[in-house]
Parts: C-alpha cells; structure tokens; sequence
C-alpha cells in the first residue's frame, strides 16, 4: 500500500473516537443503555480495526507517514499545522493505545453496568481514546499538546466521576493541578523551541537539532529544553516529585485506573521523552537526571507499595514504581527498552487492574486486602488472569515482563550512559516489586475469605455508612464473593494472553531492531556498542539476568513465607519496626509535607495576601472608594436642582452674564 | 442723527430691567411682562443694528419675534387663567405640585 493511500487514515483514527464521544455525550442521556454501548465500543472498536490495518500495511521502507489535515496557525515565517504523524514508534504506541483501550471499553460495559451515569462513562472514555490517539499521532510538538492536555482533562473527567463524593473530587483536583506544574515545563520547552528553532515540527526541531554538537561540556540550550520536558514528563508519568497525584487517582473507577493511570496516559511522559530521544542524546546532563528520577522513583514508590493495605494503592505505587523503570530505560539512552517496558507494562497492568476491579466488584466494593482471601475458590478465572499478570510483573521467565524488565537492567548495566548503581537499585526494585506484588496475591487469593463475617453485618447493617463499602458499590447486596461476568472475564484473558507471549517480541532484539530507525541518530554508538556487548558481555548478560530471576524468586518466597506460611508474623515484624514501619505506611508523610511546604503557605498567602490585601483592599476598595466619592460629588451638587423656576433662570442668567463678560473681555483685548 | 451706542445701550437696559423682573418678581403675570421685555430688548438692537448697516433681514426679524411673543402672549395668557382657576394664585411660589 503506498504512503498516499495508508496517510489519510491517520486523522481517522482519532476523529472516530470523538464521534463516539460526542453522540454519546449529547444523545446519551436518552438512549438506552444498549445504544450506549454499540456507540462506544463501535467506533473504539473502528479506531482499533483501522489501526490493525495500518499495522498491517505498515512498511518499514515508506515510513514514516505524515498527513495534514489542516493549517493552523501561521505567523510570519512560523507555523504550526494540524499535521500526523505515524512511524514505528507511533505504530506501536497505536496498537498499545487502541487494543488495551478496546479491551477495557468492552470491560467497562460490564463493570459500569449498574452506574446511572453509564453514557457519561462511556463518553468520557472515548473522549480520552480521542485525545490520546492525538497525543500519539501528533506530527508537531503543539498538535501533541493538545492531546497531553486533553488526556488530563479526560483524567480529571473521570477520576472524578464519582463527583458526588467529596475524596474523589478532591482527587480529581489535585491530578489537575500536579499536572499543571508539569505542563507549565512542558510549555517553556516549547517556547524555547520556538525561540530558537523557529518551528514545533518534529522533523524540524530535530533537524535543528542534529546541528547542535553534544553538550557535554556545560549545560546549554539543549539541556534546558531536555530538562524541561522532563519536567513536563515527570507531571504525567507521575514521577518523583509529581508522583503524589497517581495514588490519589485510584478514586475514580476502576477501568479508568486501568486504561489511563496504568496502561495508556501516564506513560505519555515516556512516549514524549522517546520521541524527543535526539534532544536527550545530545544533552548528557538531561539524560542523566532523567534516569536518576527514574531509578529514584522505581525504588521509592516500591518501598510504600509495601505497606499498603487498599488493592488499587498497591498497584497504583506499583504503576509509579513500574513507570520509573521506564525513565530509568529512556535516562541510559535504552529508548527502545523504555518503550518496550512500556507496552508490557501497558498489557500487565491493566490486567492487574482489571482484574482486581472484578475482585472489588466480586466483594462487593470492598477494597482492603484484609478482608479479602481465599477467593481463588471463589473466582477462578480472575485467579488465573491475575495469576499471570503477577508473575508477569514480578519478571518470572517466559512471561513479557521478564523480557523487557531485562533489557532494562542490561542496558543500565552495560549502556555508556549507565553504571552498576542504575542496575543494583533496578534488581533491588525488582525484589520488592516481586514481594509486594506475591504479598497482594497471597493476601487477595489464598488463606480463608476473611470478609464474609463483616461483610455479612455491614451489607445488612449499615452498608452505605461504612466508610470503604461504598467505594466501587453498585449497590447489589453482598452475600459470598461471586465471579465477573462474561464481558468483564474476556478482556481479562485476552489480556492474560498478551501479557503471556507479548514480551517474546523482543527475544533477540526484534523490538529493538522495528524501532531502531526511529532512534538512528543514537543508533550508531549504541549498536556499535551492542555488538562489542554481546560478544564480550553475553556472560555478564546471563549472570545478570539469572540475578534478576533470583530476585523475583526471593519476593516470591519472601511474600509466601510470611503471608502464606505464617500471616501472623507480618503484624510482628511490623510491629517490631515501629516508626519505620508507620514512616512507610503514611507514604514518607510526603503528602503532609507537600501541605506543609507548598499548599499551606501558598493558601495562606493567597488568603491574606491576594484576598484580603490585594483583592479587598486594593481592588474592591477602589471601586468602592470610586462610588463613594461620586456619591458625596453628586450629593452636594444636588442642591443646585431645587425645582425653584426662578433659581433655574437665575444660574442661566449668571450663566449667560458669565458668557457676555467673558467675550466682551476677549473682545476688549 | 443717534449714534448707535446709544441704542444698544437702551436695549441693554431694557433687557436687564426683563431679566431682574423675571427673577425678582413672583406673580405670573409680571414675570411674563418680563419675558416681553427682553424680547423687546433684543428687538431694538436688531432694528438699531438694521438701520445702521442697512440691512433689511433684521427689520424682517423683528417681525418673526413679534409673531412668536404674540403667540407666545395667547398660549401663555391662557395658561395663566387655567392655573388661576385651579389654584385660585398666581405667586409662582406656590405653584410648585411637580416639586419633589
């Protein structure tokens, strides 16, 4: 298929999403919940098949494709045009973006069933499927600001969707605005771009910026725009020290935690990150502070993803941890890898959070893992799905995260811009990540159902008083925990499946390889040296890799030994750690000390400051003064208008007297 | 012959004299003889004016003044009765309804 042909299909993919969401939108209300359903899986389901299809005409030889849809802005010898865009990176972003996204609509219609608002629901997630498709797709920087933007709006949009409840729109706030500060970097990155390149356009800037040598020496232009974005990937991909809004995402619905803060949207920072690879490349300084925040937050998010008792936390510091590897793959110029990790990620977490929504929605809303177990009895196939997904996460060969956590380690081994500290830390984040991951599994599946005694008092006692029952509630009453329908299980195995054999694309660098023309300009050094690396370091590579698997397997058999064998010794242990123990539950306070540092000061200061001084004092008081004065003007000239005839004749004939001196004087002169 | 200082002069007065009664005097029928004195005023020096430069528009002017003050002199007597039949006064101090 020529380029010509295949290029149109690009604007498509996105408009068929927003169709669906604005007759969803406006029309919802309306119609049943059936015609609800046709619309939005219908036109996701388009968007997917017209992905397939252009996956499958796709050819490495004409690629890239662009189109362009339309002028946009033009301003002197600047301009910015709805333009698309679609390489291999982009192609497997599409795939990832679709196929996950369809999997999670068609879930959605289940898990969503019982909720009054069904088509706002179903509206809002094609909304973001629009955005998200444009994020990706996007040819410039601008038209890819729409779509990072529009995402957090979907975000927002469905974090709270629940907005009747005071914690979730809370949430929904904050995402909001923790976001905001990572856009406003994303934003002076782009001004920058203007400054300087005098274009947005990917082909453009990046063209420019092959001009530039390597800053090596100090930091400069390069390292500033790298620095920036970072700023702007950090907000989305909720990374150290914007990570807080992830955690507090999990208010909004459960296939909303799975589609966007697992699988599609937070990994928007690593997609822009890739895509800006020849910015990064030639700004050592950015790339290294990309993979240390990355480093940082994998490890650091993986300690709190310890001590979390709420399913949805566990997986959602497990989301943050997992991102941070992605950074630390990007940060050690590993782009392919980061990607990679990426798209494994995107298939086992959004099994791992789809499959604890059926948990949640089998339970009856209740989300603590304490009153969970002993479920795989009672919901055999969200077992398995889970089952594989975890072992996915935890790195367990075959299965795809073990292949691409693997590179990652590797490659920040063994890459010129990484060193053993990136892999010790990495293994370290594997061996918890392997714990917390076993211990939520072991405390969800094994031992005995440990709410059905409460879950008995509370359904017939005061269900909606409890302050964690009504979480997820659809309101059917909870008597013993049930399997997921149909339409919720398919997804999940369909996923299950993926996230079994996904990561066998990449044995022997086939993924690497399909996406190394887009990542050409570091391609030279890194291949060169690859091919050093595996003659001389495919030992190293093996004792690593064995390392890592013996990592996962250490979690494993530290999570059974102390929540399967003994389910005493956890409170014991955590006991006997004390503060510690209390540090990592309340997530290093860092929440409080945000408030303390940054909410605080700057509520307080707007209130006293801007409201009370600026606002009261100095604007209104102006208007106010203002009215006043006219007032007192006005009042003591309002004794003039008397009403007395004769004293109206009298200030005309003074008038008029006034008038006659004046220009007999001037005439006089 | 009168120089034309003297007239305008004259006419000066007369309108002064209009102007003083209008504002000093409370009966009605006074203040509207006022009116017609400063009329009257003005009316002199436009005939003093034509005379002396020769021009016959001011003379023909006068004429149009003395048609709208006998107009004026019909609609404004009648006004006058009204109000006496009404309020049974004519001290303009005392017709004051529309006064807030």
């Amino acid at each position: 298929m020529t380029p010509q042909t295949l290029s149109p299909l690009l604007c498509t993919i996105p408009l068929l999403p927003l169709a669906g969401a604005a007759i969803n939108g406006f029309l919802g209300r309306r119609s049943s919940k059936q015609a609800v359903t046709a619309v939005a899986l219908v036109f996701c389901g388009a968007a997917f098949c017209m992905a397939l299809f252009v996956a499958a005409n796709f050819s490495s030889a004409s690629a890239p494709y662009s189109y362009s849809l339309a002028h946009w802005l033009r301003s002197g010898t600047f301009s910015v045009d709805f333009d698309f865009y679609l390489d291999q990176l982009s192609l497997v972003m599409l795939l990832v973006v679709t196929g996950v996204g369809f999997l999670i609509h068609i879930y959605s219609v289940g898990y969503m069933w019982e909720d009054e608002s069904f088509y706002r629901f179903m509206s809002y997630l094609n909304l973001f499927m629009f955005f998200m498709l444009t994020l990706v797709l996007a040819k410039n920087y601008l038209v890819m600001f729409i779509g990072w933007e529009g995402v957090g709006l979907a975000s927002y949009l469905l974090i709270g969707f629940w907005f009747t409840k005071d914690s979730a729109a809370a949430a929904g706030k904050k995402a909001f605005i923790v976001n905001r500060i990572g856009d406003f970097g994303f934003l002076i990155a782009l001004f920058l771009m203007i400054q300087n390149f005098n274009s947005l356009d990917f082909t453009t800037v990046f063209a420019a910026v092959q001009t530039h040598s390597v800053e090596t020496a100090g930091a400069g232009l390069l390292t500033a725009i790298g620095l920036l974005l970072m700023v702007g990937a950090a907000g989305k991909s909720a990374q150290i020290p914007l990570y807080v809004w992830l955690p507090d995402a999990m208010e909004g619905p459960t296939p909303v935690s799975a589609l966007i803060h697992a699988a599609t949207m937070v990994t928007a920072g690593v997609y822009m990150v890739a895509r800006s690879h020849m910015i990064f490349e030639r700004a050592p300084m950015a790339l290294m502070v990309v993979a240390i925040i990355g480093t940082l937050t994998a490890l650091f998010a993986a300690t709190i993803g310890i001590a979390q008792t709420d399913i949805k936390k566990v997986l959602a510091y497990s989301t943050v941890s997992q991102l941070g590897y992605m950074f630390m793959a990007c940060g050690v110029g590993a782009f392919s890898a980061g990607v990679f990790h990426l798209m494994t990620h995107a298939f086992f977490k959004g099994l791992l959070f789809l499959a604890a929504g059926s948990v949640i929605h089998g339970v009856g809303g209740e989300q603590d893992m304490r009153k969970m177990g002993g479920l795989r009895v009672y919901m055999p196939w969200t077992f398995l799905t889970m089952t594989v997904a975890t072992f996915a996460i935890a790195g367990f060969p075959p299965l795809a995260g073990f292949f691409s956590k693997d590179e990652i380690l590797w490659e920040a081994y063994s890459s010129p811009y990484g060193s053993w500290v990136y892999w010790l830390l990495g293994v370290t984040t594997a061996f918890i990540t392997s714990f917390y991951m076993f211990r939520l599994w072991f405390l969800t599946f094994f031992g005995d159902y440990r709410g059905a005694a409460a879950a008995h008092d509370e359904t017939h006692g005061a269900a909606s008083a409890h302050p964690t029952h009504d979480k997820d509630d659809h309101g059917h009453g909870h008597g013993e925990p049930h399997e997921s329908p149909w339409v919720m299980l398919g997804p999940l195995i369909i996923l299950a499946i993926l996230s079994f054999v996904g990561g066998w694309v990449g044995i022997g660098g086939r993924f690497e390889h399909f996406l190394a023309p887009v990542f050409q300009s570091g391609a030279t050094a890194e291949l060169a040296h690859e091919t050093a690396g595996e003659t001389a370091g495919s030992g190293t590579e093996t004792l690593l890799m064995l390392i890592s698997v013996g990592a996962a397997i250490l979690g494993l058999f530290l999570a059974w030994s102390l929540y399967f064998r003994r389910p005493q010794l956890p409170a014991r242990i955590a006991a006997s750690l004390g503060g510690l123990y209390q540090t990592v539950v309340h997530k290093y306070y860092v929440d409080e000390i945000y408030a303390a540092l940054f909410v605080k000061p700057l509520i307080d200061g707007s209130t006293t400051i801007l409201w009370h001084g600026v606002d009261q004092g100095v604007i209104d008081a102006a208007v106010n003064e203002s009215a006043h004065a006219a007032r007192e003007v006005s009042d003591s000239a309002r004794h003039m208008q008397s009403g007395n005839l004769r004293s109206y004749a009298g200030w005309v004939a003074a008038g008029g007297a006034v008038v006659i001196a004046y220009m007999v004087w001037m005439g006089v002169r | 012959m009168i120089p034309l200082s003297y007239y305008l002069v004259l006419s000066g007065i007369l309108f002064a004299c209009g102007v003083l009664g209008f504002l000093i005097k409370r009966n009605i029928i006074t203040i509207f003889m006022s009116i017609e004195l400063m009329l009257n005023g003005v009316n002199l020096s436009f005939v003093a004016f034509a005379a002396h430069w020769h021009a016959l528009s001011g003379q023909v002017f006068v004429f149009f003044v003395m048609v709208v003050a006998a107009a004026e002199a019909a609609v404004g007597l009648a006004i006058i009765i009204a109000v006496y039949r009404t309020r049974e006064t004519l001290n303009v101090d005392q017709v004051n309804l529309l006064k807030l």
